[in-house]
């Protein structure tokens, strides 16, 4: 018997209007993928101000349109929405069910991957050097804002092996979300690496919601139907691993090769070493066969024993930034927009104000081509000046803005105009550091409780 | 012949790992892959980016989808929370590399990229002036 799954959220700020085509479609498992490197950043924000917060705030919402069927027995919800804060999540998703009268359903919560409490004791046994830029610990900017360890599935399947309905974790890797039911029903080995490949790669084209179902697609992406109405996207996945990848049909979108294709290299290092905490596994051994009427059947993944080690990302303070935009009119719109941000550069400096970086980007000439934009002789009708700083503290970033306003009456030449209204408020910056811990750090501290809504 | 990699077809997706972005670059047909395979190394990425990327490029080959997949390090301004650029996440990256012009084989040089045809939004839009 195959299971079928269903990826109903990409990232925090996805929309849950799109689990109603799932759960219309009718999934055994719904899976909330919730959580970028930037969504704990952001959810670390909350929980500084309010320490019951810190997991994503639109829960309620996913929890609202997907724990009547969880309650009918039709499916079971597992989620990473916990973010930094899972324990608040689970309390979140008990109150939520109570609220629309669904007792006796069973709420699991998954805890440990945050090391932030345990780092002195875990620093003494792992290096916990920079994985990018190879810096030792010691280097680290403290104090730590987080510290979370990407968690496999072996939590969520001890959670479904107890019954739980519904499944609330922090910082679990996106794959494992969905390679946690695979295990669960198809009873897959801890060592049966092909198969854990196999369903570590499913997890990876379902985790991106609408980015499998052509959404955010290069070629012809003007040619997917009904663009507004993107369904989210669906695997039958079979004993052996293999799946085939699909949409609701009376939605819009297209599962194709090329869809498919387009997600299976999405935040991708090597293909051929992709490095889940449950295996290692080898994307370029698919075979992706189009079947037409938006099937896509992915088979033949290999995999390779885990690594001793979990990714971990801390974060830290970054300083303050703030930015400032104006617009310029033809003739000479470039020339005028490099010149006002020169100015204004040249303002903040004699104001004894010190920026620590600054970005320059001139929308319309080379904001986002850089240097990959071939010089030309066109003019351009119009140029988006965007400056950005960043600052040791906000006031600072929010006085350099100020130099920039009299610049109305005061700028080089004629044409310059506001975009918008108001400016943006200094912002706080946050630098990851990600790393590697031994699991066997990390492993003994991972729980699993389960709670039964009253 | 030159060609940019856009107008032989190359479709493209970007995604961000802290301060490393990953472009990957999809042919259209093997016969494609097997030039891009051989033009598009790292090297020449890195040139192309520029100062957009400022450490070193990887390049890993999927033959199984025909596609590229680039890795460029020190590619984000710091990473996404602390980065300053408005494209923080490096979403952009993928229309920048399809911008690199290669030499094709005459053969394959009569390729064009298929230009975007989106009526339906004009009318979508039009939609809403009548409206107005």
């Amino acid at each position: 018997m195959g299971v079928r799954v269903g990826g109903g959220q990409g990232f925090y700020g996805d929309t849950p209007r799109a689990v109603t085509g799932l759960l219309d479609a009718g999934v055994d498992y719904l899976c909330l993928e919730a959580l970028a490197e930037l969504t704990l950043a952001i959810l670390q924000k909350d929980r500084q101000k309010d320490e019951a917060k810190g997991f994503t705030r639109d829960l309620p919402a996913y929890l609202q349109a997907a724990l009547p069927a969880v309650a009918a027995g039709r499916m079971k919800l597992i989620t990473n929405a916990g973010g930094i804060n899972p324990a608040a999540a689970a309390r979140c998703t008990i109150d939520t069910a109570r609220a629309l009268g669904l007792s006796g359903i069973r709420v699991a919560t998954v805890l440990g991957d945050d090391l932030l409490a345990r780092l002195d004791a875990i620093q003494g046994s792992a290096p916990l050097a920079n994985l990018e830029s190879g810096a030792p610990f010691v280097d680290f900017p403290q104090p730590v804002l987080f510290a979370a360890a990407y968690l496999g599935a072996r939590p969520i399947v001890e959670a479904l092996a107890r019954d739980a309905d519904v499944v609330v974790t922090g910082r679990v890797a996106d794959a494992a979300l969905f390679l946690a039911p695979l295990v669960h029903e198809h009873g897959w080995a801890w060592d049966d690496w092909d198969r854990l490949a196999a369903g570590t790669l499913v997890g990876h084209l379902l985790e991106c919601s609408g980015q499998s179902a052509g959404g955010n697609l290069s070629l012809d992406w003007w040619t997917v139907p009904r663009p507004w109405d993107l369904p989210y996207p669906i695997a039958d996945v079979d004993p052996d691993g293999s799946a085939v990848l699909t949409k609701p049909a009376s939605s819009g979108g297209r599962v194709s090769f090329d869809t498919i294709r387009h997600q299976l290299l999405y935040e991708v290092h090597d293909p051929a070493a992709y490095l889940a905490p449950d295996v290692v596994a080898d994307f370029t051994a698919a075979r992706v066969v189009d079947q037409g009427d938006d099937r896509v059947r992915v088979s033949g993944v290999r995999g390779a024993p885990a690594t001793p080690t979990y990714k971990a990302l801390l974060c830290h303070h970054a300083g303050w930034a703030s930015e400032a935009r104006v617009g310029f009119s033809w003739p000479d719109a470039a020339e005028k927009a490099t010149a006002t941000a020169a100015i204004f550069t040249e303002r903040v400096r004699s104001a004894g104000l010190t920026v620590d970086e600054w970005c320059v980007e001139r929308w319309g000439v080379d904001a986002l081509g850089g240097p990959t934009v071939p010089g030309t002789d066109a003019e351009a009708p119009e140029v988006l000046l965007r400056v950005a700083w960043r600052c040791a503290d906000p006031r600072t970033a929010a006085l350099v803005g100020r130099e920039l306003v009299p610049l109305t009456l005061s700028g080089p030449a004629a044409g310059m105009t506001g975009v918008g209204r108001g400016g943006a408020a200094p912002s706080e910056l946050l630098g990851l550091w990600p790393t590697l811990v031994d699991k066997t750090l990390v492993d003994p501290h991972v729980t699993v409780s389960v709670d039964v809504v009253p | 012949m030159r060609r940019r990699l856009h107008d032989l077809g190359c479709g493209y997706r970007a995604g961000d790992k802290g301060d490393i972005a990953n472009v990957a670059l999809f042919a259209p047909d093997p016969a494609i892959f097997d030039v891009i395979r051989e033009a598009v190394t790292a090297e020449r990425v890195r040139a192309h980016f520029g100062r957009l990327v400022r450490g070193p490029v990887e390049r890993y080959a999927a033959e199984n989808v025909l596609a590229l997949n680039f890795v460029l390090h020190d590619a984000l301004g710091g990473g996404a929370p602390r980065s300053l650029r408005a494209d923080n996440l490096g979403k952009t990256l993928g229309g920048a590399l399809v911008r690199l012009e290669i030499d094709v084989p005459a053969d394959l040089a009569d390729r064009s990229a298929a230009r975007p045809d989106v009526r339906w939004a004009d009318q979508i839009l039009d939609g809403l002036a009548a409206d107005g």
